[in-house]
């Protein structure tokens, strides 16, 4: 590889080359679908989350064309780093109050558990969130999309889940928001997750979306999740008792992550 | 052992704009730069067309110099001093990660590496793999993985050391020299 040779501005690459329609991608999407439950049927392993989807057009490029090798964890796959209560401040997980005024938009609490497969919460995990604007807009120098961008909104927050496993953001709710995978593509509100659990094998990056949004049968990146029942546990459930009379919304959403197997109770055993 | 009883939460890409989201002052600076022992792990992130990507996150997560799992927080908030073990490094637009850390003791008498994993735009989900370093050849032979592999994958994990006793790392995440992806 030459060291002289630069990479492509990175907005750029942002609009697929070939601009398909809503009907071309959804009929993809479709046979995709089609294409990994006949894998299935004929005994394959197949991933939760399809990294070969060609309906979004940016991972053609950037996905694995081998299967995952299988590995028995090693001694530091099995932790993870510390997380304290104090490494975040409380004003951290309230983004309207990042700053001198009030954001536009739907306030609203999200919260939920984070839990391991065995159903046992899991204290002292870092929850990252990122998110869009109500107007759709995220603050990212790279999106340039004509929404308007709102002075007392940033769209990040951090928070530390205490020792039933639970954590709590308030927030306001994210607009669609418009990209280039195809020609008006619009992706359903959501807010990007990033979650560390007990061990390096648990970490998990996903998006948590809002019920009974129309695009879902619409979005390639929804729809990388192939199963219905799988994309389902991305819905937070509004949950009223989590509203605050005149005041904001509530939504509830529990994250669980995935494994790791027999070698996990070991380690437990021994401390 | 029990039986699970949830599912899991699927992954998802962590899309285009995420810096704001998950950068933090210092976040590749595993340890302090230049401090003694330390050492700069950096490397390209590229395509299956061989173009590097600018819009990665790379983490790791090691062991000490000593084979030791740190239990000490503050990767988040870094004090300059204490050994975490965390470490995360967005691509540049050159498609360039890299990180300030010390080499990893082996831990349980086993060929030291770090964990990593991958994430971009474009990438569905989370990609696991290791970065094992290339100075002791008898514990590498006898790793289980790497033994199990053939020449040209075991090379997409292994790191190079330079001259200058850094290691130099790029991952692939498509094409011929696809790096190995690891399922737990």
């Amino acid at each position: 590889m030459s060291t002289t040779e630069t990479a492509a501005a990175p907005e750029s690459l942002l609009a697929a080359p070939d601009q398909a329609s809503q009907a071309e991608i959804t009929a993809e999407i479709r046979a995709t679908h089609e294409q990994a439950d006949a894998l299935e049927a004929g005994g394959r392993r197949v991933p939760m989350t399809l990294v070969d989807f060609p309906p979004y057009r940016s991972s053609i490029l950037r996905h694995p064309t081998k299967n995952p090798r299988l590995v028995d964890p090693e001694t530091i796959e099995l932790w993870s780093p510390a997380y304290g209560q104090r490494d975040v401040a409380a004003i951290e997980s309230d983004l309207t109050l990042q700053h001198s005024g009030e954001p536009q938009g739907e306030r609203m609490t999200v919260q939920g558990r984070l839990l391991d497969s065995w159903g046992r919460p899991l204290a002292n995990q870092l929850i990252e969130i990122w998110q869009a604007n109500s107007a759709g807009r995220y603050i990212h120098q790279r999106d340039q999309h004509p929404a308007p961008l709102d002075p007392n909104f940033t769209g990040a927050g951090r928070a530390i889940t205490d020792e039933h496993g639970e954590y709590r953001f308030t927030t306001i709710k994210p607009g669609p928001y418009p990209w280039k995978n195809h020609v008006n593509a619009w992706r359903p509100a959501h807010i990007h997750f990033s979650v560390f659990g007990s061990a390096f094998t648990q970490r998990l990056v996903t998006q948590m979306y809002f019920p009974g949004d129309p695009l879902f049968a619409l979005d390639p990146i929804y729809n990388t999740i192939r199963r219905q029942r799988d994309r389902d546990r991305l819905i937070g459930v509004y949950d009223h008792d989590l509203t605050v009379p005149e005041f904001s919304m509530g939504y509830r959403w529990d994250i669980v992550v995935d494994g790791p197997d027999a070698t996990r109770f070991e380690r437990e055993e021994e401390h | 052992m029990p039986e699970r009883i949830l599912e899991p939460t699927p992954g998802q890409t962590v899309g285009p704009f995420f810096a704001f989201g998950v950068e933090y002052p210092r976040m590749h600076e595993v340890v302090f730069p230049h401090s003694p022992g330390a050492i700069v792990l950096g490397g390209t992130v590229y395509d299956g067309a061989g173009h590097p990507i600018p819009d990665a996150l790379v983490e790791i997560w090691s062991a000490d110099a000593h084979g030791v799992v740190s239990r000490h927080r503050g990767a988040l908030r870094r004090d300059g001093h204490t050994f975490t073990g965390f470490g995360r490094s967005a691509t540049t637009d050159e498609g360039w990660y890299e990180f300030w850390t010390v080499n990893p003791g082996a831990v349980d008498g086993r060929a030291p590496f770090f964990a990593a994993i991958v994430y971009a735009r474009g990438l569905p989900d989370k990609l696991h793999t290791r970065i094992y370093l290339p100075d002791d050849e008898e514990l590498l032979a006898a790793d289980p993985l790497l033994s199990s592999l053939p020449p040209e994958e075991r090379a997409t994990l292994v790191a190079t050391r330079t001259p200058d006793g850094h290691l130099h790392h790029d991952i692939r995440l498509q094409g011929a020299k696809e790096t190995v992806f690891l399922a737990f």
